[in-house]
């Protein structure tokens, strides 16, 4: 008893004729089904090449085009001439032009040989699986297609549009229920000698000549009539992307596939020279006998197919440039943005990085410069300071500057005197923490040696910048962990609010914050303000700040320095 | 897009092809070795002026990757170079003396050539100081990639120009003729590009890295561009419009996914910046032959002069292609 090849085959014929040697030599009668598109002459010189071999036979030769009839009636016609010709032959196995065998042909009959009632097919219902591409499933089997989806795809498309909206729909053939699996099987004699001798065939057979890619489902679905044994699993390995075209192997898949430990493997590129020269020289039994194992090579291959549909987070680049709302993540990390809180506490920085330790910079989105930490010239990946680069495109920069510290939490200070080109993009990102304090923009005016006429301009501008900036972040679309808080608000217990930041940035320290920045000093920051009312100038970002709380004898007794709790 | 501005992109098309067939009046060939070009090879097309040093290495790196057959344009060389072409097997030179920028840059020259040869061929489209990178070229060489192009239904592939410099003033290491140019210009900047879409073409415009950093801080719009798309199965009815930045049909521009996926992309390792530069950007400035009145050389010349040093602290040093892909400079996609 022993294993009879059925090979289609269609380009590379001299890898087809290299396997189909390698496949006798071991003993297995082959058939050779050429499709009818193959040149004349190629065929003829394919066929005279082989000519030698005794067990190995050419079937009547049909049409292959991917996705039609003619590829399981290549299947059929090759497999009866199997099993008529070959009495010997128990299991039939089904694989292509670019398939290759991968163990010790032995290793493969004997694992036949120990399973005789067997049937290898890969076989599901259509209901419960979600592997077909192009939204076409159930419909595979109710609608007619006979337009090539390759060559007319319009009329393809147009033709099945009509028939949904027309709610025309074919009649299943009484007693078979669709399944799919992938076209490469190993079928026994019984299993299938019933299907192809089944007198119902003609009906079977017209039925699927119009189903969508029958080459997954013919023999899938009438297996199920027969078989005593279906075990639901190809024995090729073959892996399949996106669009439902199989991923292929190169020289560089060798150790992948020598540990899959796979019987068979497609699709093989025709020119990987050290693959085809590693497994079709038979190291006799050099592998260990195990169940096939094609773990990694899935996870490899899934990999790739993520990362075509999903991509990676937060990365724009020549081949990934999503459109607004599909980046499936709007950066690579999270990051903090704080407005306010370096106008209000000295030294805020070197105490926010010795809190979370984190790279914390000045206001990267400053006028004059960008304020990276520690006053670097570049950044990560080259990013220049300079303003003038950086305005050319803002958000790509921020981008940027995440993707390119991917790893490290970036904090950065924002405020009403930076470009604000960027509100939306951080109001959206869920991965931006954003907290505010509203209205500190006005102690560096405060403190400023400027003539009041100015400070008052200036004050009325950056109230509405920030004010804009607020609605943003206050409208249904923003998406980022956004805290705000007035300046009052703020300053009559800021160990609460810093304390819930810093545990959120999840800081390497669990400890309570030990140490609080230092804040600058607001006497007659309330009448300050007072002055801006009195020149027409209403600043209401901070909140309501008393003229006379600077004369709060609570408030003029000097600070703590430290609170430790 | 509406009919009528594909229309249009139809017309304009056709201008650039007809364009490219008067063109061809410029070109005279010196050695037509283009009956060796098999069904299904390779072909590479080029315009190159006085780069004898450079050439012997670019035929080598691309003879290794499996290029069959090289078309290249002699623009009025006088450095032996095009003596040197006319000797290797695998060329086919066509000489001119015409202005470079008359003919848009090589762009008219060349789509006549790939019009006349390279139709239904691969064809990659390169200078002579750009090296293609693409996925797992250190193992497969590019007949792999473009089988699995055709597979895949792709008809173009994206290479973005990366700036390769060295470390130091640019014209401190001599580069020597055979010599590969990534052992001096080894660096480059890994995360610095701004992308914006042209809807009209459909193409990404992508600029940064270290000639917008050094030498545009103070115009960064008329940086260079850096996207490109080199590597095309060849039509006679397309053309090239700017370089090799955009091309007509405008669907060949669609190399990026717009659905948050990535597509299989590579990287045209620029290596311009060796000390044949300086020289070069000097006598540029003179020809006055390059885009958008020389601005660039412009903009060297003027930089040059205190001769910069493009390296900075952050700059990366270029190992492998599977660098770029993890900065994410260039994607397998779903090649695996």
């Amino acid at each position: 008893m022993t294993v009879g090849i059925v090979m289609l085959v269609h380009t590379a014929l001299g890898r087809a004729e290299q396997v189909a040697r390698h496949w006798h030599a071991a003993g297995c009668p082959v058939v050779i089904h050429v499709d009818r598109n193959v040149a004349r002459k190629t065929h003829d010189a394919f066929v005279k090449a082989l000519s030698d071999l005794p067990d190995l036979r050419f079937s009547r030769r049909h049409r292959c085009e991917w996705g039609t009839w003619g590829i399981v009636a290549a299947s059929q016609s090759a497999s009866e001439l199997m099993l008529e010709e070959f009495p010997q032959v128990r299991h039939v196995y089904l694989a292509s032009g670019s398939c290759l065998p991968l163990r010790p042909v032995q290793e493969l009959i004997d694992y036949l040989a120990a399973r005789p009632r067997t049937d290898f097919i890969e076989s599901a219902t259509t209901a419960d699986v979600p592997w077909t591409v192009g939204g076409l499933d159930h419909e595979r089997f109710t609608l007619r297609f006979p337009f090539s989806w390759k060559k007319h795809r319009r009329l393809f498309d147009a033709y099945v549009r009509l028939q949904r909206r027309l709610r025309l729909r074919r009649q299943i053939p009484r007693g078979i229920v669709p399944h799919m699996g992938s076209q490469w099987w190993c079928l026994t004699r019984q299993t299938l000698s019933a299907i192809l001798q089944d007198p119902e065939r003609e009906t079977y057979d017209s039925y699927f000549r119009k189903v969508w890619i029958p080459d997954e489902s013919y023999f899938q679905t009438l297996a199920r009539l027969y078989s005593t044994n279906i075990e639901s699993r190809s024995l090729t390995l073959s892996k399949f992307d996106f669009q439902g075209k199989p991923h292929i192997f190169y020289d560089d898949h060798l150790q992948l596939l020598r540990r899959s430990d796979c019987f068979v493997a497609r699709k093989i590129w025709p020119h990987a020279d050290r693959l085809y020269e590693a497994f079709l020289t038979d190291a006799a039994g050099a592998m260990k006998r195990t169940e096939p194992n094609p773990g990694k090579i899935d996870r490899i291959f899934a990999k790739a197919v993520e990362k075509r549909t999903r991509g990676r987070p937060g990365l724009y680049m020549q081949s990934r440039f999503p459109n607004s709302d599909w980046e499936n993540g709007l950066t690579s990390g999270r990051y903090s943005v704080f407005c306010g809180f370096a106008d209000l506490f000295k030294d805020f920085e070197p105490w926010l990085h010795k809190a979370t330790g984190a790279r914390v910079h000045g206001h990267l989105f400053g006028p004059e410069r960008v304020e990276f930490a520690q006053n670097q010239t570049t950044m990560n990946g080259a990013l220049s300071s300079d303003a003038t680069l950086r305005n050319y495109n803002p958000c790509a920069f921020l981008t940027n500057l995440i993707w390119n510290t991917r790893g490290e939490r970036q904090c950065f200070q924002f405020g009403p005197a930076d470009n604000q080109e960027i509100n939306w993009l951080i109001a959206k990102d869920p991965n931006a923490q954003i907290s505010v304090v509203s209205g500190a923009w006005a102690v560096h005016l405060f403190n400023s040696n400027r003539n009041f006429a100015d400070i008052r301009k200036e004050a009325a501008h950056l109230q509405r910048v920030e004010s804009e900036f607020l609605n943003v972040l206050r409208s249904p679309y923003s998406k980022a962990r956004i805290r705000i808080w007035t300046m009052a608000e703020f300053i009559e217990a800021p160990m609460e609010p810093l304390q819930s930041i810093i545990d959120e940035i999840g800081s390497k320290s669990l400890r309570r914050l030990a140490e609080v920045p230092k804040m600058a000093d607001l006497k007659g920051f309330g009448q300050f303000l007072q002055n801006l009312k009195n020149q027409g100038m209403h600043p209401y970002l901070m909140g309501d700040f008393p003229v006379a709380r600077d004369l709060d004898p609570q408030q003029s007794r000097p600070r703590k320095p430290y609170l430790v709790k | 897009m509406g009919v009528w501005q594909s229309y249009r992109l139809r017309l304009q098309r056709k201008r650039w092809l007809i364009r490219a067939f008067r063109k061809r009046r410029e070109l005279r060939s010196v050695i037509n070795r283009t009956a060796q070009i098999k069904p299904g090879d390779i072909l590479l097309f080029s315009t190159q002026r006085n780069e004898v040093t450079r050439l012997p290495y670019f035929l080598k790196y691309y003879r290794d990757i499996g290029v069959n057959h090289f078309v290249i344009v002699d623009n009025d060389s006088d450095d032996g170079s095009l003596d040197y072409l006319v000797d290797q097997p695998d060329v086919s030179v066509w000489y001119t003396r015409h202005s470079y920028k008359r003919s848009r840059f090589g762009v008219d020259w060349l789509n006549w050539l790939q019009r006349k040869y390279g139709h239904e061929h691969w064809t990659l489209v390169v200078d002579p100081d750009e090296f293609l990178v693409y996925p797992f070229c250190d193992t497969r060489p590019l007949r792999a990639l473009t089988d699995w192009l055709d597979a895949s239904s792709i008809k173009s592939f994206s290479a973005m120009l990366l700036d390769m410099y060295p470390k130091g003033p640019i014209d401190e290491q001599p580069y020597r003729a055979g010599q590969d140019p990534l052992e001096i210009a080894s660096w480059f900047d890994a995360g610095n590009y701004t992308i914006s879409r042209n809807h009209r073409f459909g193409n990404l415009w992508i600029q940064g890295g270290p000639r917008a950093r050094v030498f545009f801080p103070d115009m960064p719009e008329s940086a260079p561009a850096l996207n490109k798309i080199p590597l095309v199965k060849w039509d006679r009815r397309y053309a090239y419009v700017s370089s090799t930045h955009m091309l007509l049909p405008r669907g060949l521009n669609l190399v990026y996914d717009e659905w948050g996926g990535e597509k299989a992309s590579g990287v045209l390792l620029h290596t311009k910046f060796l000390d044949t530069f300086t020289v070069k950007a000097a006598e540029e400035l003179t020809r006055k032959q390059h885009y958008a009145a020389s601005v660039e050389y412009k903009a060297y010349a003027a930089a040059l002069q205190d001769n910069p040093d493009l390296w900075c602290k952050w700059s990366e040093k270029y190992i492998n292609w599977r660098q770029l892909e993890i900065l994410g400079l260039m994607s397998k996609g779903n090649w695996a």
